[in-house]
């Protein structure tokens, strides 16, 4: 298990290899769909963010440069008194931010992307120009996975939902798994071929037509 | 009737509790055995490792099993004379009190504007199928499933030149390997397959999504399915695509199919992919007692 603390460093970032078992500690900002089309039209098509979005911004900057970004839409408690705590807090699939993701990464300087799923080529891509890594969460450990945010530090844009919110958190010993890394590895890659190569043996012994005479 | 309906306030909302924390039995044992099959120290043992540990922290308190508190159908059997729609305004009102004691999470989206619903209800939510029997019983079976798995289903109608699928059980069986093949880890893996063969698209899929209502351990009533399942349960294991997708021996932890008649002209396959995190529970209304399966 490799010992991870927010802010990560390029070089830390190089180092990690795909199939490594990390745990994360440190501030990290969830985003997911609403959160990435947000951070795109704000922050990355305009040149000038709109003065309402001024302070947001730098939150997200502090928050992002040398930091994290998890694909996570929780379940939040929400107390009187403005405290939040994360009941059930497990990723969400990460393939939707694909269009933009890559975006996100320059923009912001992000290091690490936590996820369930894997992304594709144009994040692999970004990964390796800007030295980044993907973090596979355990999907569906919701609960597991809540006890590891220590504490929520505040929120951007409560308003687009609990689920689509922009939360400040603080992890402690987050538990994921590298599957895309700084070196165009991808877990997802080599687990798709293995398993077509399987898949083929499959439909052999089964007197079935293999999958490379079919027509596609 | 309608008086009797309000009655069920207490135990659809003590349903939705116990399915969004507490997960059946048979997936858990399931899990454990599969654990069993992974290699040492590999990545796919340690997923296991932190599945099991979560069902039980999940069941031991109140807090929901997976984030996304899914899609909430309630496939209702019910006898002659029950109001549907009174049931439905009892179910909501659970519906809205367990997503207040955050036991569900605001999961209700508006597809046009994107405004996130604060309980829950809106157009189509939550999903209800009503079916009249003969028997005296209430019975309502609560299905909670989250998107990740929904969105690696899939429907196949043959013949798949592509596929080199026909109209016969091979064809069916390249569908459900392509299925999941396509489907890798993102469903959440190991998974559990339901499979509707035969209907029209939407009965494809209403057929499909009721095997998941099924124990892992039944055995189906028909003796081509029930080979149908074993094989196909023991081919997609093969693929080796594991758990979360990572690699491993285990890639579904069970397989449940139906045939409905269909056209002539029509012949559909459809696959619902249930993520581990299966999250089903039955409310059983008998003689004014309730009790939760």
């Amino acid at each position: 298990m490799i010992n991870l603390q927010v802010p990560i460093d390029e070089k830390t970032v190089r180092s990690l290899r795909v199939g490594d078992q990390v745990s994360l500690s440190g501030a990290v900002l969830t985003a997911r769909d609403r959160a990435h089309k947000y951070l795109v039209e704000e922050f990355v098509e305009v040149s000038q963010p709109n003065d309402d979005e001024r302070e947001n911004l730098l939150r997200i900057e502090q928050r992002l440069q040398d930091g994290v970004i998890y694909h996570c839409g929780p379940v939040v408690k929400e107390h009187d008194d403005g405290r939040a705590e994360f009941v059930s807090a497990g990723p969400t699939t990460s393939i939707r931010e694909e269009g933009v993701q890559a975006e996100v990464i320059e923009r912001f300087g992000v290091r690490a992307v936590i996820g369930k799923g894997g992304m594709g080529a144009r994040t692999l891509s970004a990964l390796k120009e800007y030295g980044a890594v993907y973090l596979h969460a355990i999907g569906g450990a919701a609960t597991f996975l809540a006890r590891s945010v220590e504490r929520v530090d505040g929120v951007v844009h409560r308003d687009f939902g609990v689920a689509e919110a922009m939360w400040e958190i603080e992890l402690k010993d987050f538990v994921a798994v590298v599957t895309m890394d700084s070196h165009g590895g991808s877990l997802h890659d080599e687990v798709r071929e293995a398993s077509a190569s399987s898949l083929s043996g499959v439909l052999a012994s089964m007197g079935q037509a293999p999958v490379d005479k079919q027509q596609r | 009737m309608s008086d009797a309906l309000t009655d069920l306030y207490e135990p659809l909302l003590e349903l939705i509790r116990r399915t969004s924390t507490d997960l059946p039995r048979d997936i858990d044992e399931a899990m454990t055995a599969a654990r069993e099959k992974e290699e040492p120290g590999s990545a796919g043992e340690n997923v296991f490792n932190i599945l099991l540990q979560n069902i039980e922290m999940s069941r031991a308190g109140t807090s929901p099993l997976c984030q996304d508190t899914g899609m909430i159908s309630f496939y209702v059997h019910h006898p002659s004379g029950m109001s549907q729609l009174a049931f439905k305004r009892v179910a909501e009102r659970a519906v809205a009190a367990a997503t207040a004691e955050n036991r569900l999470r605001p999961n209700s989206v508006d597809s046009l504007s994107g405004e996130s619903v604060d309980d829950n209800l809106g157009a189509g939510m939550p999903v209800f199928h009503f079916e009249e029997w003969e028997m005296d019983e209430i019975d309502v079976h609560l299905l909670l499933k989250g998107g990740g798995c929904e969105n690696v289903g899939a429907q196949f109608s043959l013949p798949d030149v592509g596929l080199g699928a026909d109209r016969d059980l091979a064809g069916v069986k390249r569908c459900v390997l392509e299925a999941v093949h396509l489907a890798q880890g993102r469903g959440c893996a190991p998974g559990i397959l339901g499979i509707g063969i035969g209907g029209d698209r939407m009965g494809s899929y209403e057929l499909a999504k009721e095997q998941l209502l099924r124990s892992l351990t039944d055995t189906n009533q028909d003796r081509v399915l029930a080979d149908f399942e074993d094989e196909m349960f023991e081919r997609c294991n093969e693929l080796g695509i594991g758990p979360m997708g990572f690699g491993g021996k285990t890639t579904l932890l069970g397989v449940k199919a139906g045939v409905r008649n269909r056209i002539p002209a029509s012949y559909f396959v459809s696959v619902a992919y249930a993520c581990w995190a299966h999250r089903h529970r039955r409310l059983v209304v008998s003689k004014g007692k309730t009790e939760i399966i």
